[in-house]
């Protein structure tokens, strides 16, 4: 809770936040890594499997290799999503299966299934972005801020 | 097999970051997921994100940093060929693959199966 929420409250509620703060279990930090770290690692080597695939028997680039290899961990993602094997190994290893491609994946098809009772438009259309359009919405601004920075200037030193 | 090494190695160390910053930074996933993207965009505009991939292969085209990355190259490659308005056209060139992968099979998955619970 920030200084500014903190100011609104009374004296016994300010006792009970710092009372609670003292007891609250600390986060197993060197777990937390040790495991995002293993399974970040793991879903990266079976990408670089993926990928190399691809490379031997498709007429694919280093460069564009990138593309369907995502698109295959996004659909092993999608599947283990539905059979709901995804949810518990990202239980596990929290940054590890959120961080990668998988987990973007991971948030669009698990939200899709959730709202799929409120119908098909205002349900699944309505709430598959709810994670990922953050993702969006960020990505490609800060994209557009920092190629409209390179492009200026690589006009301006080229004229 | 070295490239294997590597892609572990990298891959695993953008995922300790992420789980630094939920940890030790009181990120929510949102945040964190959010903040790497950013962050992979900003590596992408210094010219660093691509010597990343070159070492480390699919280490770091599949975190979602490369993301920010991809998005950033998309738009440089179109703006070098039509100017200015190449940003806005081309920003999505290379990560289409992604989004509608997981768009098409997300939608699928709800058509196949039922919510738990």
């Amino acid at each position: 809770m920030s200084n500014k929420q903190k100011k609104k409250l009374t004296a016994v509620q300010q006792e009970y936040q710092s009372f609670a703060k003292v007891r609250e279990p600390g986060r197993p930090v060197a777990k937390n890594i040790l495991r995002a770290f293993i399974v970040g690692g793991v879903i990266c080597i079976v990408a670089q499997g993926i990928s190399d695939f691809f490379l031997w028997n498709f007429d694919f680039t280093e460069k564009t290799v990138g593309n369907p290899t995502a698109a295959v961990m996004i659909l092993i993602s999608v599947i283990l999503t539905s059979v709901g094997i995804y949810d518990h190994i990202a239980q596990w290893a929290g940054a590890g299966t959120a961080v990668p491609v998988t987990g973007f994946a991971n948030s669009i098809a698990s939200a899709a299934i959730e709202h799929r009772s409120e119908g098909f438009v205002l349900g699944v259309g309505g709430n598959m972005f709810k994670l990922a359009g953050s993702v969006i919405v960020f990505g490609v601004f800060a994209a557009f801020v920092v190629a409209l920075i390179k492009t200026t200037l690589a006009m301006l030193g080229g004229s | 097999m070295e490239t294997y090494f590597w892609a572990f190695v990298v891959g695993g160390l953008i995922c300790v970051a992420g789980q630094l910053l939920m940890d030790v930074g009181k990120f929510t996933p949102a945040h964190t997921i959010t903040s790497m993207v950013v962050a992979g965009a900003v590596l992408a505009g210094l010219g660093l994100y691509d010597p990343l991939i070159d070492f480390a292969g699919a280490g770091a085209t599949i975190p979602i940093t490369s993301f920010g990355n991809s998005l950033v190259r998309g738009a440089l490659a179109e703006a070098e060929q039509t100017g200015l308005v190449g940003i806005i056209t081309g920003i999505f060139e290379v990560t289409s693959a992604g989004i509608s992968a997981a768009i098409i099979f997300g939608f699928m998955a709800s058509f196949l199966v039922r919510p738990k619970g």
